[in-house]
């Protein structure tokens, strides 16, 4: 990966200011950057920060929310561009899809309005060019009888068809990149496989970067060739994909691949994570996932470990990585 | 061993659209003919997509549903004309987890009044010792005692999941329903609600029907499986029977769509093309023939019936004997290492009692 970067977050923080003054640090010192034609998985569990950091990228977030550090998009720092400039970019070289394919479409606008809508606005297409173009963005991802389903509202379509017309949205106008916020995790597992084979077809077409959030390791190991582990809020890993599901070098991604049941053997009892994500505006000193670790000792307890490189592209923020060293 | 539960040809069908007059002219063919008998201490798995009937099959067997035809025999007695009084009894026996724990759960109740509420209906304990009752009933599934006066909101999806199987536990049933319960967790949160499942049903014999889209986790658990599709069942087979050696090409199908974490897997899996049927117009024949890629004449007209073999594996389709052995799963392949660093995370978890304690929100 030694292409100059698409785009790089450098130290991006975000904080909520709730009532009575109550501060929720949802990110800390996130660094992370994706080179044109990437996909990067970031993974982790709900709660984690993987939205906030995507939402934040889109400027998406409340009113309510701090947002400091940087997010360079082709040179140019996203967190301090003008909202009209930002608004030209959303939707056209930056887009973004979303988990619930209910809720992210207007029921009362039919689907094709909704996929036009982005090319008049960005393209300044009339409503006949930007109709055929939708048909054809139809076509793209495999809608059947698009020019019937043209003039349907959400409330026809099943919940694998709604999806498919979303990307048709956020692939409207050719992004450079698109951010896929756990696009599948709504579905069946069969309208599962046909979305990601979609995504990885349209990927090798398009050349687009993706980042994809994901809870699955599973799934962000059929479409990612890099993946970041998030954790309360920080990167914990970030590796190539090849190497993080060989030999994973962060306590909590290990953690997480032995949670997924195994199809190919028997086990009896299922690794667990045992506790839950720490409430974020109480996070304990040391090592933020040390109460959950199995290996975790007095030093966990009190410092925070950096987060260093093991290999080539490969990061961990444990002192005992790497973790080979400690199983003998 | 006399089964728990016996389900014979059950069938509900639901009318979504009537004329004027009141003539139904489209009908949901939701449960179709469905007939399976659970031994007790089993976990039998309703497996299928959205819109199988999966659920309702599950409000049948409760009779939270009615059916229209076939019969619940549940310990050898025939649920679907039980008078009112034994059908408190029955339910007292036969109790619900539902998939969304956020909304399970009334918000207005504290934990300690939601699980006082079944002792009280059916009359388990004396009222002098519902308070001790409920103490022990947080403990089983690994909270503290001192939730009891806290509201569902304040806890996770995990937690709450916790609170509802107490719930369903606290009237001593023999048989549980588990409707998806773990498919609104988290990973690592599953694994935990899984574990303490399994643990709860050896510890007191439970019969588990286990409802769910993910086979992954049906195979974790299960020890029968049956495979839904449009309301009929499809494949019914012991659970290592199943996973060995699939025959259903729908099954096949829903086994080879499961992401698994390996990237050198990555795509190699059988795509159905084509979307899932309207369960308002099943296709004639073989529900499955729209989308089956081994599909030939006979299964557009003709409807293939469940059949039985010698093991007890049957499959409902027309070219079983023709097809060749299903390929073999793609596995995970983790080194000895790794696989070692992943059992430090199996540890056996005995319920602790400060469990989940330390880590709720403070109010």
């Amino acid at each position: 990966m030694n292409q100059a970067p698409l785009i790089e977050i450098s130290g991006l923080r975000v904080s909520f200011f709730g009532d009575r003054g109550r501060v929720t640090h949802a990110i800390d010192e996130v660094d992370l950057s994706v080179a044109p034609g990437v996909a990067l998985g970031i993974v982790g569990e709900s709660g984690c920060g993987k939205s906030v950091t995507a939402l934040a990228l889109m400027r998406l977030l409340p009113a309510n929310a701090e947002v400091r550090g940087s997010v360079l998009f082709n040179g140019r720092d996203l967190l301090s561009l003008p909202d009209e400039q930002m608004r030209d970019l959303r939707g056209d070289r930056l887009t973004m899809v979303f988990q619930e394919p209910m809720t992210s479409l207007n029921p009362s606008l039919t689907i094709g309005d909704q996929i036009a809508e982005v090319l008049i606005r960005h393209r300044g297409l009339s409503p006949q060019t930007a109709r055929t173009k939708t048909i054809e963005l139809l076509q793209r991802v495999k809608v059947p009888a698009a020019e019937k389903r043209f003039d349907e509202y959400p409330h026809n379509l099943s919940g694998g068809m709604r999806q498919r017309a979303l990307i048709a949205i956020a692939l409207a106008c050719d992004p450079q990149l698109l951010i896929a916020d756990e696009p599948t995790t709504a579905l069946d597992v069969t309208v599962q496989a046909q979305i990601l084979d979609l995504m990885r077809e349209l990927r090798s077409q398009s050349g687009a970067a993706i980042i994809f959030i994901s809870h699955d390791l599973g799934v962000i190991s059929e479409i990612c060739d890099e993946v970041a582990v998030m954790y309360a809020g920080e990167i914990v890993e970030r590796a190539p994909a090849g190497a993080l599901f060989e030999q994973p070098e962060h306590p909590y991604t290990v953690g997480l691949l032995g949670s997924i049941p195994r199809l190919d053997q028997q086990t009896d009892d299922l690794a667990a994570i045992e506790g839950m994500v720490p409430d974020m505006s109480a996070l304990p000193g040391g090592c933020r996932f040390a109460p959950r670790c199995p290996f975790a000792d007095e030093r966990c307890h009190k410092e925070r470990p950096p987060i260093v490189q093991l290999d080539a592209g490969h990061w961990s923020r444990c002192f005992y990585a790497p973790l080979k060293m400690n199983v003998s | 061993m006399i089964p728990l539960l016996e389900v014979e040809n059950l069938t509900r069908h639901f009318v979504v659209r009537r004329t004027l007059f009141g003539r139904p002219t489209a009908t949901v063919k939701a449960v179709d003919g469905v007939s399976f008998s659970i031994d007790p201490g089993d976990t039998f798995a309703l497996v299928g997509e959205s819109g199988c009937g999966k659920s309702t099959l599950g409000r049948l067997v409760l009779r939270l549903i009615e059916p229209q035809q076939g019969r619940i025999i549940f310990e050898g007695r025939d649920t679907t004309h039980l008078a009112e009084a034994e059908m408190r009894v029955f339910r007292g026996n036969a109790q619900l987890i539902f998939q969304d724990p956020y909304a399970s759960l009334n918000p207005r109740m504290t934990v300690e009044q939601i699980l006082r509420e079944p002792l009280f209906l059916h009359d388990v304990v004396p009222k002098s010792r519902q308070g001790h009752r409920v103490a022990e009933l947080l403990r089983l599934v690994g909270l503290s005692p001192s939730v009891g006066q806290r509201y569902p909101h304040e806890f996770s999806g995990g937690q709450r999941q916790r609170i509802a199987i107490a719930r369903a536990l606290a009237v001593e049933p023999k048989l549980i329903v588990c409707d998806e319960p773990v498919s609104a967790l988290d990973v690592s949160i599953r694994s935990q609600v899984l574990n303490l499942m399994r643990d709860l049903q050896r510890r007191f014999g439970l019969t588990y029907i286990f409802i769910s889209h993910d086979l992954a986790v049906v195979k974790h658990i299960a020890n029968k499986v049956a495979v839904m599709n449009l309301g009929q069942i499809v494949e019914l087979a012991p659970a290592d029977e199943l996973f060995a050696s699939p025959r259903h090409p729908y099954t096949r199908a829903l086994l080879s769509a499961i992401p698994v974490p390996n990237p050198k897997a990555r795509g190699e899996r059988i795509i159905l093309h084509g979307e899932l049927p309207s369960p308002l117009t099943p296709p004639a024949g073989c529900r499955f023939h729209t989308r089956c890629p081994f599909a030939v004449e006979r299964c557009r007209i003709e409807q293939p019936l469940l059949k039985s073999d010698a093991i007890g594996h049957a499959t409902a389709c027309h070219r079983v004997d023709e097809l060749a052995p299903a390929e073999p799963i793609h596995g995970s392949h983790y080194s000895p290492s790794l696989e070692r660093l992943m059992a430090a995370f199996r540890r056996d978890v005995e319920v602790r009692p400060d469990a989940g304690v330390a880590m709720i929100k403070p109010s």
